[in-house]
């Protein structure tokens, strides 16, 4: 064998390993899609019993689960907003600013990054229980911007600074306003990074558990929910919203990059 | 005006990352130091018996936790290299879709797909159930409960966070490099080693950081796949603060978790070299 021959041979394992991974990636999505659909009798949904729409039909018969759900899309949409909204004004005010104290903020910036997610939901419990907060939404939106920011921060900074800023002054010199320079060239080019960190913190906040449980008080979201029902086994519902959450997820996904491509 | 602009920008974010990750770090710290309990109420001692106490009844854990976690980071490193280095060099114009396939797992909740393993590994479940029933495994058979469940759960959760630093930083790698190194009569395997190997580094010490903090942390696989003997220090933390509400040894517990995770980072920064560190905090 020649090495040629060796490569092209190592090429082919390596590909096909490469599916491998994907495969094993993909195998327990794949098993909560079809347990979604298990016509099952018991009460643990663990063996294949028959195909059935059912569930889907029977989708919020679970009324707190559904309260769950219902919450966490709240709480997504809520600290998605306000996390948008701080990580662009912060990720401009590096990308495009030299100031006081940017190093510190860079630092703040990454710590809040890489604290870890369990130091962080008991930090903040630590502060609720001093303060006499009392945990309930609020909190958690406030815990859910928190570990979103840094993320927003950074995919607008990434973009601004690539961004030729003598558009910007241009614009200033044809007598726009410092707002509507902002709004008519700034803003539409940093869009495509607005929108990633957007679509980011969305996924964070609502696959979110270990830092929600610590802050959370008596509210339930979803992945609560779900960790609650181990033990008595979890219901198909759980399954059907997850392929549906699934579902979404990749179609926006899938639409993004098309739009993407159209447009370069 | 112009010369406030960054602070105005700024302001807003800053008071969040300070009310909401500076002053509960503090407060945290300051429960540590305390003593009392739940009924009574706590009062500032200063007295560090909580870290004493703490270590001495969860030292266990904490080491089977830093046990855990790296022997993922290293799977998932053993793992997931190959699959970035075959799509940097040979993904041709399908890298996005290979990517995107790999980041899949990411569009189902972290809770959700931990528990399609509990399933998928059930003793009697689809996979061993139906083994079983064929005779090809032992009734007594079982994943579930073990080390390798729980480490195996971690090595899934978190691969997508090692494989696409170390891809990013093998695509940077001019293929003409390589092609250099071997009309310079390297061998295929030498020039990995003394050319593309050093260069992909720095991802490698990137994915390293970016798994082995969440999964030496993360309490919900040992919660989901591990039995009473894989607790991991999360859920004593998870148990101390929201069970026993003992909030002066939980903290405690909290700081140290982090404390040693700091001391692991750097000593395996001075270990890489710490020009290597600076570049990869650098992108």
């Amino acid at each position: 064998m020649t090495s040629g021959e060796r490569g092209r041979l190592g090429d082919r394992l390596l590909h096909a390993y490469t599916w491998l991974v994907i495969v094993w990636l993909s195998a327990p999505i794949a098993v909560m899609i079809l347990f979604g659909f298990n016509d099952k009798q018991s009460k643990s949904n663990t063996s294949w019993q028959g195909f059935t729409l059912r569930w889907y039909a029977e989708l919020f018969e679970i009324s707190d689960l559904t309260v769950a759900l219902r919450n966490s899309l709240v709480i997504a949409l809520v600290s998605t907003v306000i996390t948008v909204v701080l990580g662009t004004m912060l990720g401009l005010s590096l990308g495009r600013h030299r100031f006081r104290g940017k190093g510190v903020t860079n630092f703040l910036v990454f710590a809040a990054i890489s604290t870890p997610e369990l130091v962080m939901g008991a930090s903040l419990l630590s502060l609720f229980v001093s303060g006499n907060v009392p945990r309930d939404a609020n909190t958690i939106i406030v815990s859910h911007v928190l570990f979103s920011l840094s993320f927003v921060v950074v995919t607008v900074r990434a973009r601004i600074v690539t961004l030729d800023p003598s558009l910007e002054e241009a614009a200033r010199d044809l007598g726009a306003t410092a707002w509507g320079t902002f709004r008519q060239v700034t803003l539409p080019s940093i869009m495509p990074a607005v929108m990633a960190g957007a679509m980011l913190s969305f996924a964070l906040s609502i696959d979110d558990y270990v830092v929600t449980s610590f802050v959370n008080g008596s509210t339930v979201t979803f992945p609560l929910w779900i960790v609650g029902a181990v033990k008595t086994g979890i219901p198909p519902q759980v399954n059907v919203m997850g392929t549906l959450i699934f579902c979404v997820g990749v179609l926006i996904a899938v639409a993004n990059a098309v739009v993407a491509r159209r447009r370069a | 005006m112009r010369r406030l602009t960054p602070y105005l920008l700024a302001l807003p974010s800053w008071m969040w990352l300070a009310i909401f990750l500076v002053v509960p770090m503090v407060a945290m710290a300051s429960v540590s130091l305390q003593t009392g309990n739940a009924y009574d109420g706590y009062a500032m001692t200063f007295s560090f018996s909580n870290y004493g106490e703490a270590l001495g009844r969860y030292s266990t854990q904490l080491l089977r936790s830093l046990l855990y976690g790296g022997l993922a980071t290293v799977a998932m490193l053993l793992i997931g290299y190959p699959v970035a280095y075959w799509i940097a060099f040979r993904g041709g114009d399908r890298k996005s879709m290979y990517l995107f396939l790999l980041l899949l797992p990411f569009f189902v909740s972290f809770v959700l797909r931990t528990i399609s393993w509990n399933f998928l590994l059930a003793d009697n479940g689809i996979l061993f159930g139906t083994l079983k029933g064929w005779g090809l495994l032992p009734e007594s058979f079982h994943v579930l409960a073990t080390t390798l469940a729980v480490v195996g759960g971690l090595t899934y959760n978190f691969l997508p966070f090692m494989i696409l630093p170390v891809y990013v930083a093998l695509e940077r790698v001019d293929p003409r490099v390589v092609e250099a190194a071997q009309d310079l009569y390297a061998t295929r395997a030498g020039a990995f080693r003394r050319v593309v190997l050093p260069l992909s580094l720095p991802g490698v010490f990137a994915g390293v950081l970016m798994t082995f903090v969440p999964a030496t942390a993360d309490p919900i696989n040992a919660q989901i796949l591990g039995g009473t003997g894989n607790t991991m220090i999360g859920n004593n933390i998870q148990t101390e603060y929201l069970v026993n509400l003992n909030y002066p040894t939980a903290s405690a517990l909290s700081f140290t978790l982090m404390a040693v995770l700091l001391v692991g980072i750097f000593a395996y920064a001075r270990a890489l070299g710490t020009e290597n560190v600076l570049e990869a905090a650098a992108r």
